[in-house]
């Protein structure tokens, strides 16, 4: 029973990681329907920053402050300089050019910053809190709670009670009625990579620490993950993503802790492939089928 | 459109071409020994300089190539400089296909040396046989490059990780015997010759878990072990994961005896790694077979520190440096040893003829019947944040031989730091 | 070939549609092909064979992804793992009875009954949700080598026993010939297939599916078949690499294998079997002159990220520039002038 609880509360936090990146893929897939494959190498370039910053200062929160910001100008930049000019007539063309921009940011963050593993500093203790000697979970699990719950209420009440969201979602979904309603459609879409790119920071800030530091391709396998929350719970559902997260999580952590660590993916696949061809769309799809 | 097929044809043509001419500085001109002429002899490698295998390893192949231009300003081997050409394979076994071929076939190079990692090396042992390439010193403790049968030109240089297990097992059995002993290993041939090795003499241990480097999360496998009461847990992992391993531990309260396996025991790489946990490491028992970075007495870390100055720019002195080194005063020995005429039989001759005296702390094993490396190590411990050796060092085979202790002296380096014909 | 129209109506795959695209017939290109590749085998020195002998091997796996991908419209990140399959069913039949020929057809017919299984649930799934499991497919690999490590060797892999070549011809020499033999079969096979009705079909189902479905055409079948070729053409193509490098190891089909593919035939040109030409060059090419460059810097940092810089700058200006990939920018030129 208490390795049943321990490996629950091991998997809600990284599934938690998860669900925040996948949030980050939802949201630029609805504002410019692409699947953002740079989104890791965007959030470790942000983790770098991040580390450059607190290492010179002291200030975790400095850092971690820096952080979101340097995801916010990512996508900002990303979109206005790359993705803007990307000719959209094939779905694989953004694909691809997200591709590139891994291997420039990946090669860059190289050179920069050498091919060795840099730790991260984290604000709060990781030592487990124990109840009966079950190791439950950290401070440190429970700033991860707090920041993607956070950030999940923040983004539910920009897109269901401000204008502004409003506004993103008609750009996303009716680009051409709303630039005749007066709605800056290319703003919009900037805006979403913005954000988008700051929440797959604050991802990429939350799981670093609790892996091997940072490191050009750090966040490579929580992409692979993220990804698979995201399709799991629809990509379109930023409902979807969150408890796509969590499942996604809470299997890997069972299978490994239970079964083996090596049977793990295949836990993964077998998951996708149960969902998917039950709801070709994800689990929270819409039940109009959106042909990509 | 048969235009198409032609022009892209004759692109490659020009491209292929146009490389070729560029890359046939190897040099054959002399007797015709790829790689060796009146002044040079050039040696090739494959490492992973980038991804995430690179951290750590990519500091070798440059400490290796310090050490030659060292070598090479004191006058080289035999009149001959020697030219180290390293090339990145990112630890994916097709990359290393394509580089070592491009070292044999086109760079023309003598002997591939210090070629590192199991399922990337293995790869290309028949290629390097076929083309009679010597093979020498594998950065890796696989028992893949003990067949000499087989493999006549391979030859190891790390202790086998089956003799590491028996060395790290006889630690625990003498030491502390009736704790409960678990192990948790990479789940490849590392993982598992380590588990042989430490079950030879420990018997069955009381859990085993295993890790695969795709999933940096070990907090199941050592949620599993704190559930079956462990005391003591034997580590065959890589620096980030004994990294992982001992944080993970500590994150769930779980306070065992760690022995690590000296391929994951870099203090100065597995503190980096734990960051501001680095204190944890206190009393960890690892072994070595090779001199110790933080050890300022020896004579080869003084020297090894010197040329490092000089000849690698000052790169962070770590372990990696020091093995790195320690190939490349090999290597020069068995240069020396093959003579001035050298081909590469002669440099394989040698290598089996052995008697080199070096930073190792025991002998290395080669014969015409043995082409492993180092026969043993000795074991370390960690005390104020700095690796210590103790006890003597062990030396054992990779079968049921006893683990014996080796009496034999260690040697100081020859006073111009590079070692005589 | 008014290329106003197609050029508006499909810029991407209308300029390759193969069926006004062989206007020689395919035997002829294929035959030529033949005698050019004999040629520069008997040319090149022996590590560039060998590097023919590998843009050969790439060329059977990217041609059935261009055909899948460009053609069908199914996008698949999975083809490294398909590759996998067909290496280490090649490896391990190879082991047992050392019989190439018969290796080969049975790693063939292993990874197109794999190919049919994952073509199925493919079948159901469009654009994202298609990536995300064939992705999935993709991270596999090692996964089932280490849990079966009995048969397949955990990571360290599987040798494969081969018979020297014949005396008289160089290893590299010999290499080339059967790479590029099997290469151009597969070529041939897929320009004929794709100039029938089956390449008819796919292009109706990729351009519209309920229009092809009222039009007679069985949409599931097509897009089953379409996977299934495409799987058998990557078999090919990992039995090729087994042959090459003598050894199977999860190591050698990362995901990147399957993302590096993708990029490739997109560069090279969607739909375009010269396209996959093209991108298997680049696969071959681009990597190693990147890293010369890099390491004529003398850094060490530099030395393998220059590559990814200089390899994803490409990628990207490439896009932006030219979004039909290399194959119409030739033709684009050859037009205007």
């Amino acid at each position: 029973m208490g390795q049943f609880i321990y490996l629950t509360f091991d998997g809600l936090s990284r599934g938690l990681v998860y669900a925040a990146f996948a949030l980050a893929l939802v949201l630029i897939w609805r504002a410019a329907r692409i699947v953002n494959f740079a989104q890791g190498a965007m959030a470790v370039a942000a983790v770098y920053v991040a580390w450059s910053v607190t290492n010179a200062t002291g200030s975790y929160w400095l850092g971690f402050v820096v952080a979101l910001l340097t995801g916010l100008v990512l996508g900002v930049v990303v979109e206005r300089v790359v993705m803007r000019f990307v000719d959209h007539s094939s779905p694989l063309n953004g694909v691809v050019v997200a591709l590139g921009l891994v291997l420039v940011l990946q090669g860059t963050l190289g050179i920069v910053y050498g091919n060795e593993y840099q730790p991260v500093r984290t604000p709060f203790s990781r030592d487990a809190f124990e109840v009966g000697g079950v190791a439950l979970l950290s401070r440190y699990d429970l700033f991860v709670f707090a920041a993607v719950g956070a950030v999940v209420v923040a983004l539910t009440m920009l897109f269901t009670r401000t204008n502004v969201g409003l506004r993103m979602r008609a750009a996303a979904f009716a680009p051409d009625v709303s630039r005749l309603l007066g709605v800056s459609v290319g703003g919009m879409l900037t805006l979403g990579w913005a954000l988008a790119a700051a929440v797959g920071s604050l991802a990429g800030m939350l799981v670093v620490p609790t892996e091997l530091g940072v490191h050009p391709t750090a966040m490579d396998v929580v992409f692979v993950s993220a990804f698979t929350a995201a399709v799991v719970g629809g990509l379109d559902s930023p409902i979807g993503a969150v408890v796509g997260g969590l499942v996604v999580g809470l299997l890997l952590s069972y299978i490994s802790g239970y079964v083996d660590v090596t049977v793990a993916p295949m836990a993964v696949l077998a998951l996708l492939v149960v969902v998917l061809l039950g709801r070709p769309g994800g689990l929270f799809s819409s039940s109009k089928a959106r042909v990509a | 459109m048969k235009r198409t097929a032609t022009t892209a044809l004759a692109v490659m043509l020009l491209a292929t071409a146009g490389c070729s001419s560029g890359g046939g500085g190897g040099g054959t001109a002399g007797a015709d020994v790829p790689g060796v002429t009146g002044t040079e002899v050039v040696v090739g490698t494959h490492m992973p300089l980038t991804g995430p295998a690179a951290a750590g390893y990519s500091k070798i192949a440059p400490a290796t190539k310090a050490y030659f231009d060292f070598v090479n300003k004191n006058g080289g081997v035999h009149g001959r400089k020697i030219t180290y050409k390293v090339k990145d394979d990112g630890y994916n076994p097709a990359n290393t296909q394509t580089v070592v071929r491009e070292l044999v076939l086109q760079d023309k190079v003598f002997a591939i040396l210090n070629g590192l990692g199991t399922p990337t090396h293995t790869g290309v042992l028949d290629f390097l046989k076929t083309n009679r390439v010597p093979d020498l010193f594998v950065a890796s403790g696989s028992r893949s490059w003990n067949q000499p049968d087989k493999y006549p030109g391979t030859f190891g240089f790390n202790p086998d990780y089956t003799v590491e297990g028996k060395i790290l097992g006889t630690y625990v059995k003498e030491n502390l015997a009736g704790k409960k002993a678990c192990f948790l290993g990479q789940d490849d041939d590392f993982g598992r010759d380590s588990l042989v090795g430490i079950e030879k003499i420990l018997g069955t241990v009381a859990a085993k878990e295993s890790y695969v480097t795709s999933n940096p999360n070990v907090g199941p496998q050592m949620g599993a072990l704190k559930a079956a009461g462990c005391e003591v847990v034997l580590l065959a992992t890589v620096p980030g994961f004994t990294a992982l391993s001992i944080g993970t531990a500590a994150k769930i309260a779980f306070k065992p005896q760690f022995v690590v396996s000296n391929v994951g025991a870099d203090p100065t790489t597995v503190a980096k790694t734990l960051g501001a946990a680095a204190p944890l490491m206190e009393g960890l028992v690892a072994a070595n077979y090779l001199p110790l970075n933080t050890d300022e007495a020896n004579p080869w870390i003084q020297l090894f520190k010197k040329v490092n100055a000089e000849h690698n720019g000052g790169a962070e002195f770590d372990n990696n440096v020091v093995y790195g080194m320690s190939v490349g005063y090999l290597f020069v020995q068995a240069l020396q040893a093959a003579g001035k005429d050298v081909t590469r039989d002669k440099i394989i001759e040698a290598v089996q003829k052995n008697g080199f005296q070096g930073p190792g702390l025991v002998p290395l094993r080669f014969s015409a019947q043995d082409h492993s490396g180092y026969a043993g190590q000795q074991l370390t411990k960690v005390e104020s944040g700095k690796a210590v050796y103790f006890g003597t060092p062990y030396t054992t085979d990779d079968n049921d031989g006893p683990v014996a202790p080796y009496q034999g002296q260690a040697v100081t380096p020859p006073a111009n730091g590079v070692p005589a014909a | 070939m008014t290329d106003v129209r197609t050029r508006n109506a499909e810029p991407v795959t209308g300029i390759a549609g193969p069926a006004r695209k062989w206007r020689v017939h395919p035997v002829a290109v294929i035959a030529a092909g033949a005698v050019l590749v004999v040629a520069l085998t008997y040319v090149l020195p022996p590590f560039r064979n060998y590097q023919l002998a590998t843009v050969g091997a790439y060329l059977c796996v990217t041609a059935g992804l261009t055909v899948l991908t460009g053609l069908n419209g199914q996008l698949s990140l999975g083809h490294g793992a398909l590759m996998a399959t067909g290496a280490y069913t090649l490896a391990l039949t190879q082991n047992k009875f050392l019989n190439l020929p018969l290796s080969f057809a049975v790693a063939v017919l292993g990874t197109t009954v794999v190919g049919g299984v994952i073509g199925l649930a493919a079948a159901r799934l469009r654009g994202p949700y298609l990536a995300g499991l064939t992705l999935a497919v993709a991270t596999v690999v090692p996964s089932v080598t280490n849990t079966f490590d009995e048969t397949f060797n955990s990571d360290q892999g599987l040798s494969v026993a081969l018979d020297p070549p014949p005396e008289t011809v160089p290893m590299e020499q010999w290499q080339a010939w059967l790479c590029w033999g099997a290469a151009l079969i597969v070529v041939l096979l897929l320009a004929l297939l794709v100039r029938g009705r089956f390449g008819r079909d796919l292009r109706a189902v990729r351009d519209d599916e309920t229009a092809a479905r009222l039009a007679g055409v069985d949409v599931a079948r097509t897009q089953v078949l379409a996977f299934v070729v495409s799987a058998a053409c990557a078999g090919v193509a990992g039995a090729l690499f087994a042959v090459l490098a003598q050894s199977v190891s999860p190591g050698a089909f990362p995901l990147t294998l399957s993302l590096f593919l993708l990029m490739a035939i997109v560069i090279g040109g969607l739909g375009s079997l010269f396209g996959a030409l093209w991108g298997a060059l680049l696969l071959v090419l681009l990597p190693t002159l990147s890293q010369s460059v890099g390491e004529s810097t003398g850094s060490q940092r530099l030395e393998g990220n220059l590559a990814l810089v200089v390899f994803g700058v490409v990628l990207v200006v490439v896009m932006l520039a030219a979004p039909g990939g290399l194959a119409s920018i030739r033709l684009r030129k050859r037009r205007s002038g």
